[in-house]
């Protein structure tokens, strides 16, 4: 039965060439881009390098206060994470980085653009970058505020070029020269929390770290439990910390700065009211419909017309024992074989297309890959995809009258 | 084996109602070979394809191997006709995309059967109508007569009890004509199907058993 239906599914798409081709441009264009959306958020979210004990962390990015008439919400001080964060008893490890910056260096009279960030010694332990050459900066060089400095595989190239090591030679950046300690793996810029071209000890800082006591600042933290069955336990206790802070300000009345996994951290909106992953879940859903909504109306439009040039095919096949049930069945696979015919060559498109986003580094060293994960949401799209498209034309053929249908010929 | 009591058939639309079959009933024996005939529009299609259970009957029963059909669901219907009738049209509707022997193999789809069942069956079929030749040949590549010994072929493949024929030579010359009517007197003679056939053609209807005529819905002999 299948066989018959791959060969006469075969033949009407040979048949009528320009509809073919129009179906299988809708199908495998909107599979390229729910591919490439897909790769995106699978990097984002399920890609845990560098810091790859997601499981027992907690992360701190941001701090809002509000009260009747005014809001303020930004990323913390240093000053906070150092005085009240350090001292809960369930982490065992915090990591304190400031947010990332820009500055431009020359080399040979070459404008480079740097990005920098300041770190703790904790951050290497509660992260987990590959270091190509070289280790992190130290406690002891930390508290001796020494210029050290450690970079990313990029920039040493951009800066350096080609040459085997780098550790112990000089890199300069706003105007100071840092000696280079340690060399690791690109982080993907998406991963706001942790990207950076060159990480620093945060007592170098020009601006005085410990002189802001106020609760906000630049700074992001990491809260490392013993084991994944404590995190609970840290988030409880944050949550108590946080719920006996002062407010910073008479005009405040409600403070809010969670501690979170990392997705819920990374689209964290600063407002409790208002879920960021509400939010994400939101817009991916308007944008995958309206991307899949043109294409499945244009398809359902052409297999209308496709099904009801054959109502002499349908007439005889009910003449000779088709129920409308089996040709309702008959419409949908040969649906779906012009539409998995759409995933291959979308798949295909999609590796074309994700190799040339990755050469042209739209987004600093976010390298895009088609996993299982990928493959399988673009799957299940291609199946979603050809059911949508041919159940409601297959059934409208279905109720057609026999003799009607025989007639049409 | 098929017995029509007083079947009217209505057509309606918002404006016109057309009287297509008034108060026919008829009686068609195991083995028989009826031919039905009369003018363009008289109803010789519909009565046909009432007896085919393609269409319902406004009034009226029918009963089909002493099975009462007016009530049976769309499935039941399909696997019914499946199983007791074979069709041939005058215009042969046979599926282009297909290959003669996919054409043939057609009813069998949709019985239990395997796919070396369906082609011994559909190449059997297809000696019997003399296109052993033809198995891998393309609707568009036969003539006329050839395409409608296929359309015999589906018709008999899964070898129905009736089959019923509207004007199988209707659209071909009279050489071709005689040949399509010596294979279905052939198979009514040998394997006693009952064949019910509508026909223009007097030289046609005189060799079946008994003729029937319609007049403007109604049966005049």
């Amino acid at each position: 039965m299948l066989k018959n239906y791959f060969k006469i599914a075969i033949a009407v798409f040979k048949r009528r060439k320009f509809f073919t081709f129009i179906s299988l441009f809708g199908i495998s264009f909107t599979l390229t881009i729910l591919i490439v959306l897909t790769a995106f958020i699978d990097k984002v979210i399920n890609d845990n390098y560098p810091d790859r004990k997601r499981d027992r962390s907690l992360y701190v990015n941001k701090m809002t206060e509000r009260g009747d008439q005014s809001y303020n919400g930004e990323a913390l001080s240093f000053y906070f994470l150092d005085h009240y964060v350090r001292r809960l008893k369930t982490p065992v490890k915090l990591a304190v980085s400031s947010d990332y910056r820009g500055t431009n260096t020359y080399v040979n009279n070459k404008k480079i653009s740097i990005s920098y960030k300041y770190t703790n010694a904790d951050y290497w332990d509660v992260t987990e970058y590959d270091f190509l050459e070289g280790k992190p900066f130290t406690k002891q060089q930390i508290a001796n505020a020494e210029r050290v400095a450690v970079i990313s595989a990029d920039i040493k190239r951009a800066y350096f070029g080609d040459v085997p090591s780098v550790v112990g030679k000089y890199i300069e950046a706003d105007n100071v020269q840092y000696r280079v300690c340690g060399v690791v793996k690109n982080v993907p810029v998406t991963l706001y929390m942790l990207y950076s071209d060159i990480y620093l000890p945060y007592t170098v800082s020009k601006t005085d770290y410990s002189s802001n006591t106020g609760y906000r600042g630049g700074y992001y933290g990491i809260l490392l439990a013993a084991s994944s069955a404590d995190v609970p336990k840290m988030k409880k206790e944050f949550e108590q910390m946080v719920k006996k802070l002062p407010m910073s300000s008479k005009e405040y009345n409600k403070i809010y700065c969670p501690a979170e996994t990392f997705i819920p951290a990374y689209l964290n909106t600063g407002n409790e009211d208002k879920s960021g992953l509400v939010y994400a879940l939101t817009a991916i859903a308007i944008f995958v419909l309206l991307v899949m909504l043109l294409p499945t109306l244009n398809l359902i439009n052409i297999n209308i017309t496709r099904i009801m040039e054959r109502s002499s095919e349908i007439g005889v096949r009910k003449a000779f024992g088709a129920s409308s049930q089996t040709l309702v069945y008959q419409f949908i696979v040969e649906n779906i074989i012009l539409t998995i015919l759409g995933c291959l060559i979308g798949i295909i498109l999609s590796l074309i297309v994700l190799k040339v986003l990755n050469n042209a580094s739209l987004i600093p060293n976010l390298e895009l890959t088609l996993n299982f994960t990928v493959l399988s949401v673009g799957l299940l799209t291609c199946l979603i995809f050809g059911l949508l498209s041919g159940v409601y034309p297959a059934w409208r053929m279905s109720r057609l009258n026999v003799v009607d249908a025989l007639k049409a010929q | 084996m098929i017995r029509l009591q007083d079947i009217e058939k209505v057509y309606r639309t918002d404006t016109v109602e057309t009287l297509a079959l008034s108060s026919i009933s008829l009686d068609i024996a195991k083995g028989e070979f009826l031919s039905i005939m009369g003018p363009s529009g008289c109803g010789k299609s519909t009565l046909l394809n009432i007896m085919g259970l393609l269409d319902a009957p406004t009034k009226g029963d029918i009963r089909i191997d002493d099975q009462k059909t007016v009530r049976l669901s769309d499935k039941q219907l399909a696997q019914f006709r499946n199983k007791k009738l074979g069709f041939i049209f005058q215009s042969y509707h046979l599926i282009n995309d297909l290959k003669v022997l996919d054409n043939v193999e057609l009813p069998m789809l949709y019985r239990s059967s395997t796919a070396k069942e369906r082609t011994q069956l559909a190449t059997e079929a297809l000696r019997k109508v003399g296109l052993s030749n033809r198995v891998k040949h393309f609707p568009a590549q036969l003539s006329g007569g050839q395409k409608q010994r296929v359309a015999i072929a589906r018709a008999i493949v899964g070898k129905p009890e009736i089959i019923l024929a509207d004007e199988p030579t209707g659209n071909l010359d009279s050489a071709m004509g005689n040949e399509i009517m010596d294979i279905l007197l052939q198979l009514n003679k040998t394997e006693g199907t009952t064949i019910v056939m509508v026909t223009h053609d007097e030289n046609m209807a005189r060799k079946t058993h008994r003729l029937v005529r319609l007049f403007d819905g109604s049966q005049v002999q």
